[in-house]
């Protein structure tokens, strides 16, 4: 399926919860989804017969400045071999954005790092602690705006 | 989920005669930072019973070096490449051909074919010097001590190769955007053939040492087993995928390079030995692929066309603001870069999904329930490195 | 070997005292020189050289260093151990081990204690060697020392009783559990030896003599109590400088006694394989040690080629196969002594 056949796929399904799309002139286009209608979205996509998206690829955090955060979902279906690119976008103030952690387990390690990097918070998740930085550490060292703290636990950190 | 304490709970025992009641505790053990088979740095948390697992819980990070924090405040394209080579240190040509595709797709440059083959035939090598280590130490994990130094010699003439090309055995940034940095040196091709004759023989050798030896098999078929469809669930890739008998291999899926010309074979598991998706069908896998991997090889090194391999970099690395998303077949799995250009010279945000970070993931799902000396089989057949995982 | 020293000395004590030293005399450089045997047997089967440069020839000096180095060490105890049976389990790992050698009949004319029960107080007496091991695993402190110390517990009992049984189709061959007496038993031509007697029941027993004594010195693909890709070290994880080197002595000095075991019982002791040519007290000596050494050869060669099992399947092959077959082995034994009478 070519991805406008997805995307329309999409639309029809859930109509308003499509924020935004981009197919053409971008490498890989992408449809931008509203924050709490994610994970309905993602089962959709993965348990209907024609789509199949069976695996997601990668699920990366992104801090586009401004107070703007965004988490990208990268799907493949291995079954019809076809690619396409689901975005969510937060702010700063209300990081919030529903887990897919019980349609893809792969997100669980993923949207963990996410959490960890930018303070992306995702509801419904099991386990969202820390998982690369300390558990002890303070603030989310991915965002642009990102000051490295003097001292952690009494050690200094810039060497 | 219930909690520790209730599964505790669940299973008092009172002894007639006895006041209290008598109970058996799962006692919780630390398996690393520090350990001899977690590979690393990994620590994983281990909830037992006596000997049998009832959880396992991974806690990575111990070996986190800020890759994705590095590569943003890079002043170029170029120098993020090294940072790549210090993901899978020994699978470094394979992490820097993710990335270089990646920013040639951004920069929507074409490189020479001559670029294209020298580079399979080194993520190929590259492949085999990685699989020998995942096979050689898994080896040791099970016990054995001698087919480990057996590949570490093998994996000494790959890179016995890789230092003639580059000048570097381990981290070579020797992939660049656009091109390489050193031709092949003249006499590569009769090198690399005498490597893949001698290298037919060494596989036999090391199926009579370990691959088909009764302990080994013993130890590690029926353990650890992976069903295909929660391995797809997981987001499970490379050997830990084909060996549960999904035959996906993004050279052959999603072609990239010039793999499409090339003919080779996606060896999967067949649960030869026990169950589909067993350690030893993930680690036959392995061995199977350096197989395939010598095939490729041969076949890319008839067709290296003549040229030059630096003609296509490009003078100036300054993409146009858009987003790409680039995975390639690495020796653990799928690695994907998404690298996020803002049109300026430095990269505005590079994620890598590492191949390893992922399957580990699986880790805890497969091992309740196991002994303690499979989740070491488990671990070993999942063939992780911990500068990838943590990054 | 007493009486003569006997005459010399006029004193019963000294005597005492020397021939009890005599073992003690054999086990250190019998350990320093396995130990680098054994370095340099794996090293060429992993096509590499090993220590070169200790000494000179072949680092012949390698593990005197070692053991020099190991002695220089600082005794370190961990804090949260129990000081008193951390500090004792080496030495009694070490006397169980060494406890054993007094019955074993080094030649013709050397034995530390001729007792009508030598072998009997061998099996019982090498038994101490599971206390000294609980002991230095729960002293520890440390739950991968504790692991260790339960599998070696569990693994080396288990493993006594096809030992014991497989040794018994020999006894009840001779009729005594005197050492001597069943070296006597195997002397002329070496077809004579126990190993080729009764054909093919006593071959079966040496076989499960052989492989069960791997598992009852923790040898591979027996090693799991000290399995080092699992359990770090074993019940040994937390011990350092000259208690380490004892273990490490016990463990050698146990190689050799079950393997002079082997060679005693089924291969003739200390009789020379061609009747009379070289033999005699000195020769037999040779024979013996030669012997035993060739059965540590074949540990180190099984080491260096196998994997490790699992606890659940070393279980396995000791409760299910070997004890079984040694049962049959005694039953067969039995049936043709009583038929042959």
């Amino acid at each position: 399926m070519i991805p406008q056949e997805i995307h329309d796929n999409i639309k029809t399904r859930f109509g308003d919860a499509v924020v935004e799309a981009k197919i053409d002139g971008v490498i890989d286009p992408w449809v931008k989804i509203a924050p709490d209608k994610i994970k309905e979205v993602a089962l959709f996509l993965r348990d209907d017969e024609a789509l199949a998206f069976d695996s997601l690829m990668c699920l990366s955090g992104i801090d586009y400045t401004g107070g703007k955060l965004g988490v990208v979902y990268h799907l493949h279906s291995i079954k019809w071999n076809h690619k396409i690119t689901l975005k969510v976008d937060v702010t700063v103030e209300n990081p919030h954005c529903v887990s897919v952690e019980s349609v893809w387990k792969t997100a669980n390690w993923h949207e963990r790092e996410a959490f960890d990097m930018y303070g992306i918070i995702f509801d419904e998740h099991p386990d969202l602690r820390r998982i690369l930085m300390p558990y002890d550490w303070e603030g989310h060292p991915l965002r642009k705006d990102y000051q490295v703290p003097e001292f952690y636990n009494g050690m200094k950190v810039p060497y | 989920m219930e909690t520790l304490e209730e599964k505790i709970d669940a299973r008092p025992m009172t002894i007639p005669g006895f006041g209290r009641a008598l109970r058996s505790e799962e006692m919780v053990i630390n398996m690393g930072p520090q350990h001899p088979s977690t590979h690393g740095v990994l620590r994983l948390e281990l909830i037992v019973d006596g000997e049998i697992v009832v959880d396992a819980i991974p806690h990575i990070g111990y070996l986190h070096r800020c890759f994705e924090k590095h590569a943003e405040h890079m002043t170029n394209y170029q120098q993020v490449i090294p940072y790549c080579d210090r993901m899978d240190y020994v699978a470094a040509m394979n992490a820097e051909f993710g990335y270089v595709v990646a920013c040639e797709k951004l920069l929507n440059i074409k490189v020479p074919e001559r670029v294209e083959y020298i580079r399979v035939i080194m993520a190929e090598f590259q492949r085999i010097a990685s699989h020998l280590i995942a096979i050689g130490t898994y080896g040791m994990d099970i016990g054995a001590f001698t087919p480990f130094l057996f590949c570490m010699r093998d994996r000494e003439a790959i890179l016995d190769i890789f230092e003639q090309t580059c000048g570097a055995r381990l981290l070579y940034n020797y992939m660049w955007i656009g091109g390489l940095s050193h031709d092949v040196p003249a006499d590569f091709a009769e090198k690399v053939k005498r490597f893949c004759k001698m290298f037919r023989g060494t596989i036999k050798e090391l199926n009579n040492l370990l691959s088909y030896n009764k302990i080994f098999v013993e130890r590690t078929a029926n353990v650890g087993v992976l069903p295909a469809d929660v391995a797809i669930n997981y987001g499970a890739s490379g050997p830990v995928l084909r060996g549960s008998g999904v035959k996906f291999d993004l050279r052959k899926n999603d072609p990239y390079s010039v793999y499409d010309k090339l003919e080779f074979e996606i060896p999967t598991g067949k649960g030869l030995k026990g169950t589909t998706g067993d350690c030893w069908d993930r680690y036959m896998v392995r061995v199977d692929e350096m197989e395939q991997s010598v095939n490729i090889i041969e076949q890319a090194v008839d067709k290296l066309p003549p040229g030059d391999v630096q003609s296509a970099i490009p003078k100036r690395i300054r993409p146009d603001a858009g987003e790409v998303y680039v995975r390639t077949e690495t020796p653990k799995g799928e690695i994907g870069y998404y690298v996020v250009a803002d049109g300026t010279a430095s990269p505005f945000r590079v994620k890598v999904r590492p191949p390893c970070f992922v399957n580990l993931a699986v880790l805890p799902a497969i091992s309740r329930g196991a002994m303690i000396s499979d989740v070491i089989a488990i671990l070993g057949s999942v063939d992780i490195v911990l500068g990838e995982v943590d990054r | 070997m007493k009486e003569f020293l006997i005459d010399i000395l006029q004193n019963e004590i000294l005597v005492y005292v020397l021939m009890a030293a005599v073992p003690l005399v054999w086990i250190i450089p019998f350990a320093l020189f396995a130990v680098w045997w054994e370095r340099k047997i794996s090293a060429h089967m992993q096509d590499r050289l090993g220590p070169m440069r200790t000494g000179g020839w072949h680092g012949w000096a390698q593990t005197i260093a070692d053991i020099l180095k190991l002695i220089q060490k600082e005794d370190i105890i961990p804090a949260a151990a129990d000081r008193k049976l951390f500090n004792l389990a080496p030495y009694v790992v070490f006397v169980g081990s060494f406890a054993a050698y007094a019955a074993i009949p080094f030649s013709a004319a050397y034995v530390g204690s001729e007792i009508n029960i030598g072998l009997f107080y061998i099996l019982a007496v090498s038994s101490f060697v599971v206390v000294g091991l609980l002991m230095a695993g729960w002293a520890s402190n440390n739950k991968w020392s504790l692991f260790g110390a339960m599998r070696a517990a569990a693994q080396i009992v288990s493993y006594e009783i096809p030992v014991a049984l497989s040794l018994l189709a020999v006894v009840m061959i001779v009729g005594t559990f005197d050492l001597q007496e069943i070296n006597r038993a195997q002397s002329g031509y070496f077809w004579n030896w126990f190993v080729f007697q009764k054909f093919p029941l006593l071959f079966v027993a040496a076989t499960i003599y052989f492989v069960a004594s791997l598992a009852e010195v923790n040898r591979t693909p027996f090693d799991i109590p000290e399995a080092e890709s699992e359990l770090v070290a074993g019940y040994h994880t937390e011990y350092g400088g000259m208690k380490f080197a004892l273990l490490f002595l016990a463990e050698y000095a146990n190689m050799f006694a079950v393997s002079a075991i082997a060679a005693t019982v089924f291969f003739g002791g200390w009789n020379s394989p061609f009747g009379d040519f070289m033999s005699g007290p000195v020769w037999g000596l040779f024979w013996f040690i030669s012997k035993g050494m060739a059965f540590i050869f074949v540990h180190m060669w099984l080491r260096w080629t196998l994997p490790r099992l699992r606890v659940d399947q070393l279980m396995y092959v000791g409760w299910k196969v070997l004890i079984p077959f040694s049962f049959v082995i005694v039953l067969g034994v039995g049936f043709w002594v009583m038929l042959a009478r």
